[in-house]
């Protein structure tokens, strides 16, 4: 919630930043910029690059603020650590009540625990403790345990630092908050301040680690390009055979009235059906490996190109056909020169989403069941808890989807550089 | 080789909600070889249809269209198409367009390139054989239709409203380039058009087209398109009769829209 309204503040300071700084810069002169009308001509609307630059900066700012990584300049407060110390008031069962001092030593998880000197000092019945606390974690400190007459029955502690406190209520100290458990224990949680735990959400330079030493070393057995690329792998095989199918039979469906109707409802109901969906299925029948894999992505792709291919032979203009034909073309001849070229477009356009989707699903389904993969690697390290390859993982399955989506674009504008202009 | 016939043709659409439009009644027309017939008539009297039924695009209800001697059934290389726009190939350029109707023939490519250079030096597009189409203005892709049409030699070259997208300055200089071609080729061409000055330059002979049953209203021959032939179209335009015969359709066709209007306002 914090972090939803900083994003905001960015976003609007960012935006008043440049404005006010943008009004000394040179402005580009083209064509666009001497539109007038730009609310509502979407073609006028531009990406602001310094936004995006910003946007970016500012993801990395919050996310390195957060986890007080090394690369950003600010922190958020991080968690207390170091030694903090309270007092506590016992009650004998006379109701005679003394006092003693914790002393906590807060450290960071898996370093030294190392509990602070002085336990059992002090007067009275009442004597000192020392415990060591993990930071953005709690620790049961039993101070009954030294006390004279601890164990004696109606003996409690009434209160922390001079709050009262009751089995089932909390105390707020300046360096964390004490809990009594149903049972009179005493529980310390220091302050955790805003920044998240490791296992949370790791720090950027983290995960650039993890990034170099699994490109290296690589994850259970595989590289990190093994990974990756066996994901690639079943994408392409599974794209390939899906629209080596589904080309084929949407051109059919487009052109002859018996395929349209004996496909019609397959196509329409298998469209509709996430291919996550199928995931079971698709393991029992094939099991996990390979092949039931690309099985899967097959049928991702397949529906996605037969109703690409379907669409683009519909959408020909009856005029070229026509043309076609007054030419003295026979029906191969105006497959071949008219029909085919002229759904290029709809075909790069459903390959697209096609290859989107298969992406996402050869995760999904390497998260359900895998040895290797992208997915596989992800769901692996989150069994252990290892957020920072986790996150490496995430930010790698999104930068290769981006990818396909940028190489997909480059040979739809070199093969099919008519598009739109019809 | 010998003329077009139009025997008797009747075509009439069914509804998808049961009624029905009678586009075209009993036309009949003998079309001599080599003639150049101009079709006006206000819109939506059949004229498209007509020529669809020549081109084999549409079967008539009735009645049959006959070309030397042979009935037509289908589409047809010999009866070549001029659209009013958007019938080129955009993913083949200016030269492949040309060479589409020889090369579906299987015509050797030597043979082609050279009737296709030919026939883009016609129409003065000899500097743009290896554009793409997109890249070309209006005017020009006209022109590269008109020639991928001349490319295949058909005996009747089909035109529906072939200079209907163009400006008044191109428009003329296509009346002028379809004035030459028709001449040099000696092609029997019809040519629909919405403009009474195109229909009175370009047509030998001229029809005029009544709607609601579309059917053939008045029959001019005409003495302008020899005329045009070497001569500035403008100067045509001033020789005498033509204003006198402008006037005459312009009223005519003016009449049907009124009736037509008048009709319809009736009606609801
Ligand atoms: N496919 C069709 N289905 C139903 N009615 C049609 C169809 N094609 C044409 N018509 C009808 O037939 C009549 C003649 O149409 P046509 O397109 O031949 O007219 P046109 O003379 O070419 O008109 P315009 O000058 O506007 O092009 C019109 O009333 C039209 O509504
Ligand atoms: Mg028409």
């Amino acid at each position: 919630m914090t972090i939803a309204l900083i994003y905001v503040a960015i976003f609007i300071a960012a935006f008043v930043a440049v404005r006010a700084t943008g009004r000394f810069v040179e402005r580009q002169r083209d064509f666009t910029s001497l539109k007038t009308v730009t609310f509502g001509d979407e073609s006028a609307v531009r990406p602001n690059r310094i936004a995006s630059i910003i946007s970016v900066l500012a993801i990395f700012l919050i996310w390195g603020a957060f986890t007080g990584s090394k690369i950003t300049p600010i922190h958020a407060p991080g968690p207390f650590l170091g030694e903090t110390s309270f007092t506590y008031t016992a009650q004998a069962p006379d109701l005679s009540t003394d006092e003693g001092v914790v002393r906590v030593n807060v450290h960071r998880v898996g370093e030294d625990a190392a509990k602070p000197e002085g336990a059992d000092g002090g007067e009275g019945f009442a004597k000192d403790d020392a415990a060591s606390v993990a930071a953005w974690r709690s620790g049961l400190i039993r101070v009954d345990r030294n006390d004279v007459g601890g164990d004696a029955e109606g003996y409690k502690v009434i209160a922390i630092d001079g709050q009262p406190i009751a089995p089932g209520e909390t105390v707020k100290l300046a360096d964390g908050t004490v809990t009594m458990t149903p049972k009179g224990t005493l529980n310390f949680s220091p302050d955790p301040g805003w920044q998240m735990e490791k296992i949370w959400l790791p720090a950027p330079e983290d995960v650039w680690n993890r990034l170099i030493e699994i490109g290296t070393d690589g994850y259970r057995g595989f590289t990190l390009w093994e990974h990756v690329g066996w994901s690639l792998m079943r994408v392409v095989a599974g794209f390939a055979l899906g629209s080596a199918v589904g080309i084929p039979l949407g051109y059919a469906m487009g052109l002859s009235n018996w395929f349209r109707g004996w496909f019609d409802p397959i196509v329409e109901f298998m469209r509709p059906v996430p291919p996550l969906a199928l995931i079971p299925l698709v393991i029992i029948w094939f099991g996990i490996d390979e092949t039931g894999k690309i099985v899967l992505l097959f049928l991702a792709a397949l529906w996605i190109m037969t109703i690409a291919a379907r669409a683009g032979v519909s959408g020909v203009n009856i005029t070229k056909i026509h043309a076609a034909y007054s030419l003295g073309a026979s029906k191969w001849q105006i497959l071949r020169h008219v029909i085919i070229p002229n759904s290029l477009p709809e075909i790069f356009t459903g390959a697209r989403v096609a290859m989107g989707v298969c992406w996402g699903t050869v995760v999904a389904a390497e998260l359900v069941a895998a040895e290797k993969g992208a997915g596989q690697m992800i769901v692996a390290a989150s069994k252990f808890q290892l957020t920072d390859i986790v996150i490496m993982g995430i930010v790698l399955i999104g930068i290769v989807g981006y990818g396909i989506d940028i190489l997909m674009r480059l040979a739809e504008n070199w093969l099919v550089p008519w598009k739109g202009r019809s | 080789m010998s003329g077009l016939s139009i025997e008797n043709i009747s075509m009439r659409f069914d509804l998808p909600n049961g009624t029905s439009v009678q586009a075209l009644q009993n036309v009949s027309l003998d079309i001599r070889q080599g003639e150049l017939l101009s079709v006006l008539g206000p819109s939506g009297c059949g004229k498209t249809t007509l020529l669809n039924i020549v081109a084999g695009f549409l079967a008539p209800t009735e009645g049959r269209v006959v070309l030397g001697g042979k009935p037509v059934v289908g589409p047809g290389p010999e009866r070549g198409m001029v659209f009013q726009q958007g019938a080129l190939f955009e993913w083949m350029s200016v030269r492949e367009n040309v060479a589409f109707g020889p090369n579906m023939k299987g015509m050797p490519k030597a043979e082609s390139a050279g009737i296709v250079d030919h026939l883009l030096d016609v129409v003065g597009l000899r500097d743009f054989k290896d554009k793409a189409v997109y890249e070309l203005s209006g005017g020009m892709q006209q022109r590269v239709a008109l020639a991928r049409c001349l490319a295949n030699d058909p005996e009747v070259i089909l035109m529906d409203e072939p200079l209907g997208a163009l400006d008044a300055l191109t428009r003329e200089k296509m009346q002028g380039l379809v004035l030459k071609l028709w001449k040099e080729t000696g092609k029997t061409i019809i040519l629909i058009t919405h403009s009474v000055e195109e229909a009175l330059l370009l047509g030998e002979r001229l029809l005029v087209m009544a709607p609601r049953p579309g059917r053939i209203h008045k029959e001019y021959r005409l003495p302008f398109a020899d005329m045009g032939v070497d001569a500035d179209l403008r100067d045509v335009k001033k020789t005498e009769g033509y204003a006198e015969t402008r006037e005459e359709i312009l009223t005519m066709i003016w009449n049907m829209e009124e009736e037509i209007m008048g009709r319809t306002e009736a009606a609801s």
